[in-house]
């Protein structure tokens, strides 16, 4: 028999090379005459070591990585696919401590499995949710995902079983499922990660989703900055469609539901839910204004539950298991576990996933082993690009909704970008007010206008003009925006560049021309 | 090739008709005209708002929206580079500047005698790999300023 021989198609491990290391080893396998049967997977989340060659053997996969395409020759003088002693060898993957120190419930398939095959996702326990939903049947289904204590894992961390019963509850002839897949978030690549490396646990939450609420159609709104993630869903719907599980008759429980694969056009906006919505209706990505929820009129004007990836890929998980086996991982209100993502000025960077809890000092420093340029960590920025920065003195900061938001952070989509002290934190401020001035929807004026003044008097602070009093109109202007915008991208925009401030005001006040000259 | 179909009314007739008739047709028919002829033409304006019963206006509101969506066709190669938080922390603003002095290439801003289109997004979600960018669809992670003089010099090449 062949040994089987796993390279990521992940378009990460892609932008590394790992096309050229696949094309390197069947060309070396062919040269010298050795069977081996090459698969491409997702990726295991381990960036550093990308492209990572996995090959299988009595005792557990073997791993070697990073592997450029230059290193095959030697690995097969090594003995490859036998697993020998090579200088890019990494032992068994399992025993990787970037790897064994987690606790992996959504991502524990991928990088494992062949992201198309239906037949590898059933051998590693696919489907097993979705069968025990139908068992189930809707009631008990909400049961178990409000006894896990799951919530949005897409920012707002609201409860998921709470918004599915209120669906469930209202009376329509036509429901709606909506996968929030607009990942715009810097710093974070999970969801990216899971519909490129086991897109049918995302098609297994929707479809546990919407047999809950009574949906008979669904969507992935994906953004186009992702169009390998965007190919794999398609193609995984169309495997998923000839193998029954999404039609006229879901695993055959004589229950309709399919899903359709949007793409995004480039507006960071359309993150959020509602201008989500608008823009599946074929609108500008506007805002909308809440009351009413898109739980009770969402797309089309029909109740419509609209989670995020990670939300929808937890629920398989919870109702194989049970939804208080889920809940027995995590701390105070927030349940389950969290994939974080490690990113940025980051030696070891890529996807830890963690029951909630972990500081994070924890993430950045056990984890990512402290920066690549191998200067100290100066600043973190945890929740994206509206998530506030935290010094030093904050690491020891645990990373779950509630602790978050004590420091005057939140937690977001679970991204750290961690920055050296080369970081000027006045202009990260600046960008801050810069990209919501940039992507803003224009509907409400805090958000419009006041991320344009917000820039320019940044801009005012660093040129040493008037600093106390626009400082204080810094501050006044912050206050705006977090109480009078409509959405959380005006909304939030305070929090990075509070937190600079409040965190890092000796970069706000350096020596300038002008302000030496006053 | 993708992308580089001359403008063609009745192709792009046939393009819209065969997406009118879905829910929010809007945006699957943008991609689909900018997919086969790299941009959205004026003449497809009147043409999709004929086509779903909406005005003119509105299907101009949603083109000029989306950063996406071009107006004009490109000639030869697009690197969509990020310039977001993580690849801040990894110097993307200092490639920027290299693609100016080095290469005479502005980021945003057309121009015919330069070797490729420079776009700025912001994230492609390989930020374990920053500073990222897309090459024509292609990811490339941990760019640096050689890897940006080998995409320049390909385009170039590509060119002429």
């Amino acid at each position: 028999m062949s040994a089987r021989v796993t390279i990521p198609a992940d378009s990460g491990a892609v932008s590394v090379g790992a096309d050229r290391t696949a094309r390197a080893i069947a060309r070396q396998a062919q040269a010298r005459g050795v069977e081996v049967s090459l698969v491409r997977t997702g990726s295991r989340g381990l960036y550093w070591l990308e492209p990572l060659v996995e090959v299988d053997t009595d005792e557990g996969r073997f791993a070697y990585g990073p592997m450029a395409p230059g290193d095959v020759p030697s690995l097969f003088d090594a003995g490859f696919p036998a697993a020998g002693a090579h200088p890019k060898a990494l032992g068994l993957v399992d025993e990787i401590p970037y790897l064994k120190n987690q606790q992996r419930l959504i991502f524990s398939r991928c990088g494992v499995v062949d992201p198309l095959s239906l037949d590898d996702y059933l051998r590693h326990g696919g489907l097993a949710g979705l069968r025990e939903a139908i068992a189930l049947g809707p009631t008990r289904t909400i049961e178990e995902v409000v006894a896990s204590g799951l919530r949005g894992r897409g920012g707002a961390g609201f409860p998921t079983g709470i918004k599915w019963r209120t669906v469930a509850g209202v009376a329509a002839e036509q429901k709606y499922v909506v996968c929030n897949a607009d990942e715009g978030d810097s710093g974070t690549f999970a969801d990216r990660m899971l519909m490129e490396g086991d897109p049918f646990t995302l098609i297994e939450g929707m479809a546990i989703a919407a047999l809950a609420v009574g949906a008979t159609k669904g969507y992935v709104y994906i953004r186009s900055e992702y169009p390998h993630a965007f190919a794999l869903v398609s193609a995984a719907l169309q495997r998923a469609r000839a193998a029954g599980l999404l039609g006229a008759s879901v695993l055959g429980s004589g229950r309709a539901f399919d899903i359709e694969a949007r793409l995004g056009a480039g507006a960071y906006i359309c993150g959020e839910e509602t201008s989500l919505l608008e823009s599946l209706e074929g609108k500008r990505g506007q805002v909308r204004a809440k009351p009413p929820l898109p739980a009770i009129s969402g797309l089309f004007g029909k109740p419509t539950v609209v989670n995020n990836v990670l939300s929808f890929a937890s629920t398989p998980w919870i109702l194989a298991h049970g939804g208080n086996a889920y809940a027995e991982y995590g701390v105070g209100r927030s349940r389950g576990s969290q994939p974080f993502q490690l990113a940025g000025n980051v030696k070891r960077g890529g996807l830890v996933e963690l029951a909630f809890g972990a500081t994070i000092r924890q993430l950045v420093e056990d984890f990512g082993g402290g920066t690549r340029s191998g200067r100290p960590v100066r600043a973190v920025q945890v929740g994206g690009p509206l998530g506030a920065y935290f010094p030093q003195s904050l690491l020891d900061t645990p990373l779950d909704y509630e602790a978050m938001l004590a420091a005057k952070g939140m937690l977001g989509h679970g991204g750290l970008v961690v920055f050296d002290d080369t970081v000027d934190m006045a202009r990260q401020a600046r960008f801050a007010f810069s990209f919501c001035a940039a992507e803003s929807c224009g509907k409400c004026t805090p958000c419009r206008i006041g991320s344009a003044r917000g820039v320019e008097t940044v801009d005012k602070i660093v040129a040493g003009r008037d600093r106390p009093q626009n400082i204080q109109l810094l501050r006044d202007l912050c206050e705006v925006l977090t109480d009078g915008s409509l959405c959380a991208l005006g909304g939030l925009t305070p929090l990075p560049v509070l937190s600079a401030l409040d965190h890092f005001p000796e970069d706000f006040l350096k020596d300038s021309p002008r302000a030496a000259a006053e | 090739m993708k992308g580089r179909t001359p403008w063609d009314e009745a192709q792009a007739r046939a393009v819209i008709a065969a997406k009118s008739a879905e829910p929010g047709a809007v945006l699957p028919i943008l991609h689909a005209l900018q997919e086969r002829f790299g941009y959205i033409d004026d003449a497809a304006i009147p043409a999709i708002a004929q086509a779903l019963n909406l005005s003119k206006a509105e299907i101009l509101g949603v083109v000029s929206f989306y950063h996406d969506f071009r107006r004009a066709p490109v000639d030869g190669a697009t690197l969509k580079l990020c310039r977001a938080e993580s690849c801040q922390a990894l110097g993307c603003e200092d490639l920027v500047a290299h693609l100016g002095h080095a290469h005479g290439v502005e980021v945003d801003h057309a121009d015919p005698s330069a070797p490729l289109v420079v776009e700025t997004v912001y994230c492609l979600g390989n930020c374990a790999l920053s500073p990222a960018a897309l090459l024509d669809g292609e990811p490339i992670g941990r760019l640096d300023a050689q890897a940006i003089d080998e995409v320049v010099a390909r385009a170039a090449e590509k060119r002429s």
